[in-house]
């Protein structure tokens, strides 16, 4: 029995006791269903092996909507907690637990995926190519980012969730002061769901960089491409950091090494640099693709081109080499000075001017156009005015003398929602809006999703202003109670309410996905929006080879010069068409990759040696496999063109 | 439209709430660098009200002027690249805003990292504060007393707090007084104050450190330097001697109400200053204050035999 002590949850509570079940129910419910219906085969033809960039988009984005659940409960459970003082809801030690995985399931798993979702399924469609460059690495990220995240959400209820933070600070973070296995799971969950991330850079700067279509120059590119490329290339030179930093983490955990102790030379310090040298430009990988969603539906919506397109893309490049040199204002109470501090302010401030650059510019884009205020276009009109407040609370936290008293309060937490809720959040509910009939051939209904985004927008203030007030009145983060006389009360309610509304938006999504799916009608078209950007130049949904003829592109909005002033999109004749086939490898991969992981947070060394030598084992047989594809032959692609009404011109 | 008088309407109401009741603790100072970082946020919140101002009125006469259904059916809306006088000024306005700002936040933060204006001449009062999960020590190696979870200074002379910690990074926080510091393991850092005003202050923790972060508090006491002399007697005369065994008890990871002792903990356990300091091993004996090696041994194993020495080494910043 000792061996299974190990995975007893150290601090066990009805709650836990109630997820277990939960979980333990749905895998199985999950697992009835699928084989009840038979469905096992065509989840394994069809999804599970897959390695077309458009089903890899969507799984990201439907895991990315189950760890916003996740997240969110987490998210509820602290609102309630703190609703009013002296509340014995959770306790430390529980709420601790929840903060973490709140912060670490929203950012890693929940927007990251998001992002990199509605990248997979729109940039290769947008830049006119048939897939990623590297389809079966595509393939491999996704199920890495997948293994890693499940692994997170079982350290719930198998050995205890890590208790550190989101941002895991040595040496509370050592095994002297978190000694439950929880950050060790941290270290392996981010470590293995980190190398999908690197992949899918180098994945995507050489798809975009390669793969566009006859024609398209990097200038013309649209926004979101513009955005992705941009992105990508961060994602290439901030995760190397984060993997280093983690594999430190892990040897001073699990091996006994000094690295982040502040005994025997290690530095407690050198974790809170590594980690925002990393974390500073994770801002920006999440926040660069929102801001080119936001770009392609502005100006959709506003019936104009984009307002001063180069400056667009010269402000996101200039917005991407700043990242890197503003990391410091995450911690500039640790006393390195005056000195360096200001340093640091002027660099994030700075900040501030090619941001503004892009507000400006999508007010101008609107400016004398044609607006309509469609679910996307709600959800982009409230993301100036909130982000920009977001934006100068942002600045504020930028001059370090005031920062000394912004730091650690809930002015902080309030900020950074502020810029991902609006920000990240909305841009990405806006995206699958836009581009849901892209994927599935229906529109999703109006009128719940108005119903939604005002829960969502009205929600968001009430939950998120208010701790502006009570962080300047002295309320810490992190703090999972307080006493009555502090006065935090009401505030904290509202701030509650404001949760539960926003709740009440996600449901709608859900429901307005379901009420969709039964009754909106199927024949939308394959422009419902009006659009511009090359994307729309194809099948709703899109014919798994994308593009029947390689389109040829002469302006960053193809589409639109192709209906309003008859240019040429498709020249060439129908050919046969080259596909990748599917594969098993990458879903076995992750797969040993979790035992991998868990045999490591848990010291199982023959799990580890098994699985590793699986990992291995895959990697040596994907070199001698010899796989050159198929083709789709010319007959083929012409009765999938006529089903969908005929062939492009 | 409607969201946009909904959310105005929202933030009136938040900014009247906000004038209404007491002010919060950050922008009611009771000392010249709590005052200066509160100067800082009204100025830096007025400046920013005025882009918030600009970017929302843009905002709503644009959704105004240009919504679809106040346009006729056949109006198609033209293609504008781009305008270089109009891209001038939405670089160049910001930019000036963003080099006001920065003269603002560099001389602010040269004065609050510094002694506190108008006190230089002052000798300051050095009050060690050291964190352990989860209580705040604090020692007065002068006075020779060391108070636990409390302390008392005196008003209208400038403290400088010496900050480090027995466990995890925490953050030295009295809001009415000066902005945090964190106090960490492995070296000394210094935060400079003063109080000008009479008064209890709250103060605290506010870097998470744990289970028993919420309640990491402190009180503040600012007295006249009388009263505070009289203090100091008062706690010679009555209190106990702080001894070894007893502050590894107070250290063992918990809360405890508020205690005094004479003598401070720094006689037998020095900071992590000077050669004691986490990264600065230099041999016991040394005194050559300009030995750079590092030598990477375990700080436990020293054996400190210099009592009250250190007091005079400075702190590496």
């Amino acid at each position: 029995m000792e061996f299974f002590d190990r995975f007893a949850v150290p601090h066990p509570s009805p709650l836990i006791y109630a997820s277990m079940v939960a979980i333990g129910l749905t895998v199985m419910a999950i697992i009835l269903g699928i084989t009840y219906f038979k469905k096992w085969g065509y989840l394994w033809r069809e999804w599970l092996t897959t390695v077309d960039h458009k089903r890899i988009g969507i799984m990201y984005i439907i895991s990315a909507l189950l760890m916003l659940f996740r997240g969110g409960a987490d998210a509820v459970m602290m609102r309630l907690q703190t609703s009013v003082p002296d509340n014995a809801f959770l306790d430390a030690q529980h709420y601790n637990e929840v903060f973490t995985t709140h912060g670490v399931v929203m950012i890693f798993f929940m927007a990251m995926a998001f992002v990199i979702g509605l990248m997979n399924f729109v940039v290769p469609l947008q830049i006119g190519a048939r897939d990623v460059a590297f389809p079966r690495l595509n393939a491999i990220s996704f199920w890495l980012y997948f293994a890693g995240a499940m692994l997170f959400n079982i350290s719930f209820v198998i050995g205890g969730s890590p208790d550190a933070g989101w941002t895991n600070y040595y040496p509370l973070a050592s095994t002297d002061f978190s000694t439950s296995v929880g950050v060790n799971y941290y270290n392996w969950a981010l470590q293995i769901s980190g190398i999908g991330t690197l992949m899918t850079g180098i994945n995507f700067i050489v798809t975009i960089l390669k793969m566009r279509a006859p024609g398209m120059k990097l200038m013309k590119m649209p926004m979101f491409t513009w955005s992705a490329l941009i992105t990508n290339i961060i994602i290439v030179f901030a995760f190397p950091v984060l993997t280093i930093a983690l594999l430190m983490g892990t040897f001073d955990r699990q091996f006994g090494t000094n690295f982040f102790t502040s005994v025997n030379g290690g530095m407690d310090m050198m974790w809170a640099n590594l980690f925002w040298v990393w974390g500073h430009p994770e801002v920006y990988i999440l926040i660069l693709p929102a801001f080119g969603i936001y770009s392609e539906i502005i100006s959709t919506f506003s019936r104009r081109n984009l307002y001063g397109y180069n400056s667009m893309v010269s402000s996101m490049a200039i917005i991407s080499l700043l990242s890197f040199l503003v990391w410091v204002h995450h911690f500039f109470t640790m006393g390195h000075g005056a000195l360096t501090n200001s340093i640091f302010s002027i660099t994030t401030m700075a900040i501030a001017v090619p941001t503004g650059i892009k507000i400006f510019n999508w007010l101008l884009t609107m400016w004398k156009g044609k607006i309509t205020f469609t679910v996307p276009m709600l959800y982009s009109v409230a993301f100036i005015p909130l982000f920009t407040i977001g934006g100068v609370t942002g600045v504020m936290l930028a001059m370090a003398s005031a920062d000394y008293q912004y730091h650690n309060t809930m002015f902080l937490v309030a900020h950074f929602h502020n810029v991902i809720i609006p920000g990240v959040v909305f841009a990405m509910l806006a995206g699958l809006t836009y581009w849901w009939p892209k994927m599935f051939g229906f529109m999703l209904n109006e009128r719940i999703g108005k119903w939604a985004f005002w829960n969502l927008a009205i929600g968001f203030c009430l939950a998120f202003f208010p701790m502006y007030i009570t962080g300047l009145d002295g309320q810490a983060r992190r703090m999972y109670t307080y006493s009555e006389a502090t006065g935090f009360g009401p505030l904290n309610m509202l701030s509650f309410l404001g949760a539960g509304i926003m709740a009440i938006g996600f449901v709608l999504i859900v429901y307005n996905v379901y009420y969709s799916f039964r009754h909106a009608p199927r024949n939308v078209g394959d422009d419902p929006w009006n659009a511009r950007t090359l994307e729309w130049a194809t099948h709703n949904p899109v014919p798994e080879y994308n593009f029947a003829i390689t389109p040829q592109v002469d302006s960053s909005q193809a589409f639109w010069d192709s209906k309003k002033h008859g240019y040429q999109l498709f020249k060439d004749d129908l050919k046969d068409i080259h596909m990748p086939n599917n594969s098993g490898l990458p879903i076995i991969m992750a797969g040993l990759f979790f035992i991998f992981g868990f045999s490591f947070v848990f010291f199982i060394w023959a799990g580890v040696i098994l699985s590793g030598i699986g990992i291995l084992a895959c990697m040596a047989y994907r070199s001698f496999e010899k796989d050159d594809g198929y083709h789709i032959p010319v007959k083929e692609v012409k009765e999938t063109e006529e089903k969908f009404g005929g062939a492009k011109k | 439209m409607k969201f946009k008088w909904a959310l105005l309407s929202l933030v009136f109401t938040i900014s009247t709430v906000l004038i209404g009741c007491e002010p919060v603790l950050v922008l009611d100072p009771k000392g010249p660098q709590a005052e200066t970082t509160a100067n800082v946020i009204w100025l830096s919140i007025a400046t920013m009200a005025v882009i918030v101002i600009v970017v929302f009125t843009l905002l709503v006469i644009i959704l105004f002027k240009y919504r679809a259904s106040k346009q006729s059916e056949d109006y198609e809306p033209p293609h504008i690249e781009g305008n270089h006088i109009v891209e001038g000024i939405i670089v160049g306005i910001p930019v000036l805003i963003i080099i006001f700002l920065s003269v603002v936040s560099v001389k602010s933060t040269y004065e609050v990292e510094s002694v506190p204006k108008g006190y230089e001449d002052q000798e300051p009062l050095v009050i060690y504060a050291s964190s352990s999960n989860w209580k705040w020590h604090f020692s007065y190696p002068e006075e020779d007393i060391e108070t636990v979870n409390y302390v008392f200074i005196p008003t209208d002379r400038p403290v400088e707090f010496k900050l480090y910690s027995f466990g995890p990074i925490t953050s030295f926080w009295v809001p009415q007084l000066a902005g945090q510091k964190y106090a960490m393991a492995d070296m000394v850092t210094t935060l400079h104050l003063a109080a000008e005003v009479p008064g209890e202050y709250m103060g605290r923790n506010a870097n998470f450190s744990g289970e028993g972060f919420a309640e990491n508090i402190f009180n503040v006491t600012a007295m006249s330097q009388e009263e505070f002399d009289t203090w100091i007697d008062e706690i010679h005369a009555t209190a106990e001697p702080l001894t070894e065994d007893e502050f590894d008890r107070l250290l063992e990871p918990g809360h405890l109400g508020q205690m005094t002792f004479t003598g401070t903990h720094l006689d037998f356990l020095p900071p992590p200053e000077g050669e004691h300091g986490g990264h600065n091993h230099g041999p016991s004996e040394s005194e050559s204050p300009s030995h750079m090696e590092h030598e990477y041994s375990d700080h436990e194993d020293h054996e400190h035999h210099d009592h009250g020495e250190h007091d005079n080494h400075d702190s590496h910043e």
